[in-house]
């Protein structure tokens, strides 16, 4: 029981990592960008050739994804979505797609489908031991991470003067333009911060679940996508609560209803949740102005 | 009185549509200027291009003698022009006190502290509320944030599109007397306004806007407007 927990609060604290690049963007830019989930693959892989192949420690390859990540958001952004910026939503939805599938097929071709065996990075540091039970120090340290993450990214957007210019930009681009805000480098900020937290989660998911191959981010990144929507999309602690109740759902549905069905058991509480609060559990309504 | 804007044979599009003919006013250093006219006669799309939130097809739009045609919204703020749009536009889940610290985003911080002060002076009620979250406060509020926050930016020229949209007879009047305070201190003043009475009574001189011309045979001397028959008829019931 407390095993299932912890394993639940560890993924989902991927997905909550996952699912705070979805709510920042989409707080900011107003689109679901369906590549994040495969932003993290091409994270994993970065982080997997640079120990394999380069040799590199641990905390430098992490770095590598963090670096590569964050300049293949930016790239993204300014490729894909930013001559878009005033089409209707359901092309740069569209887009999106094509996005994830482009980068999908670029790392089938690059890194092949062979599946990849993710280095235990983690390997040296000590686990935690509560009673009879052995925590993995992957699961301590992605529940760290993620708690690092969110409050950093709070206080961010609370404290700075880019964080809050942020905010404004994603209530009303226009009155922010007005302030001296530049709106198309602000979004660009977003895209980077939200892939380099998607690197960092693609390293935490390999850790974890030690497969890699070019179709890795698909599930986690529509499940995170999920968590964000469960918690009310656009809101930081949202994607928190969301990634988080996700996992420990998932798990339980693992552990005592049915591994096959653990997936439509997540979806089914999504949809419940929907059909109660249709802004998600912290999601705040957006009241129409006149 | 040096002059502040020159705006010069302005043509603004809406995809096909021409909204705003080839107009051309200016406004002096210290004066209030008031654009009056009917809805739809392209009064806020001149303030919007001016502000730079839209692009003129042609024309010049000459600030302190520098064209800024086509510059956008977010360095138009910089040059010393601030626009206080229509609706009022404040950020509803930001408090009060972040909302002016987004006015002086081109600002250093050291700036921003005095000007607050400023602001806080001009608009006591802020000071009161400056931790509420804006959404919460009521309509004569928010249009006071709106006018402070665009006055954190420090301009030279405060363009107002619309203060007394919405808003009770006696909350247009303390808007209005405002308006004439932060001009006595200094910032020149171009208004936009339905309330033809009412920006009459403060400004300096007016221009009246017809389907985006500009009606060049009522222009001028505000006060003097403001006893035309012609102008009583067309935009003062009478």
């Amino acid at each position: 029981m407390l095993a299932n927990l912890i394993n639940g609060i560890s993924l989902g604290s991927v997905y909550a990592i996952i699912a705070l690049g979805y709510t920042m963007v989409y707080g900011i830019a107003k689109m679901l960008n369906f590549a994040h989930g495969d932003v993290i693959m091409v994270g994993g892989y970065i982080a997997f050739y640079s120990i394999t192949l380069m040799g590199w420690p641990p905390a430098l390859a992490v770095l590598a994804a963090i670096v590569v990540c964050t300049a293949l958001g930016i790239v993204i952004e300014r490729l894909a979505y930013k001559p878009l910026r005033s089409a209707t939503s359901l092309a740069v939805l569209i887009t999106a797609i094509g996005v994830s599938y482009f980068l999908q097929n670029a790392a089938l071709l690059l890194w092949t489908s062979n599946t990849k065996v993710f280095p235990n990075i983690f390997e040296k540091l000590p686990g935690l031991r509560l009673g009879a039970m052995q925590i993995a120090p992957v699961t301590i340290i992605t529940v760290l991470a993620n708690i690092v993450i969110m409050v950093t990214l709070t206080l961010f957007t609370t404290k700075t003067k880019m964080g809050k210019a942020m905010r404004a930009v994603s209530e009303d681009k226009g009155a922010a333009t007005l302030m001296g805000i530049n709106v198309n480098r602000t979004i660009s900020l977003t895209f980077a911060i939200g892939s380099g937290l998607a690197a960092i989660a693609g390293v935490l998911l390999c850790t974890a679940y030690p497969t890699l191959q070019p179709t890795t981010g698909s599930m986690p990144g529509i499940k995170a996508f999920t968590a964000a929507v469960f918690g009310g999309i656009g809101s930081i602690p949202g994607a928190m609560l969301g990634g988080i109740l996700l996992g420990v759902i998932e798990i339980f549905g693992k552990a005592y209803v049915s591994t096959q069905l653990s997936d439509a058991i997540v979806f089914a509480v999504l949809i419940i949740v929907l059909l109660v609060k249709p802004t998600g559990l912290l999601g705040r309504k957006v009241n129409e102005k006149v | 009185m040096a002059e502040m804007l020159k705006v010069e044979d302005l043509h603004v599009y809406y995809g096909s549509i021409h909204a705003v003919k080839g107009i051309s006013f200016e406004v002096h250093e210290g004066e209030i200027v008031t654009l009056i006219g009917a809805n739809g006669a392209g009064k806020s799309t001149t303030l919007n291009t001016v502000g730079g939130l839209l692009k003129a097809r042609s024309g010049h739009i000459l600030f302190e003698g520098k064209d800024l045609h086509g510059v956008p919204a977010n360095k138009v703020v910089a040059e010393g022009m601030a626009l206080c749009p229509e609706g009022r536009r404040v950020f509803q889940h930001m408090t009060v006190l972040e909302n002016l610290e987004m006015g002086a985003y081109t600002r250093s911080s050291a700036e921003a502290e005095e000007t607050l002060e400023k602001v806080y002076g001009l608009f006591p009620r802020l000071k009161e509320r400056y931790r509420q979250v804006a959404g919460t406060l009521s309509g004569g509020e928010q249009q006071m944030l709106a006018m402070g926050r665009a006055l954190m930016s420090r301009p030279k020229l405060l363009m107002l599109d619309e203060p007394s949209m919405g808003l009770a007879p006696i909350l247009v009047q303390q808007i209005f007397d405002i308006i004439v305070d932060m001009n006595k201190q200094g910032t020149t003043i171009l208004l936009v306004e339905q309330n033809a009475q009412m920006a009459l009574s403060i400004a300096n001189r007016a221009y009246i806007l017809e389907t985006g011309k500009i009606n060049h045979s009522m222009e001028g001397d505000a006060a003097d407007l403001l006893n035309s028959e012609e102008v009583k008829k067309a935009y003062l019931g009478g």
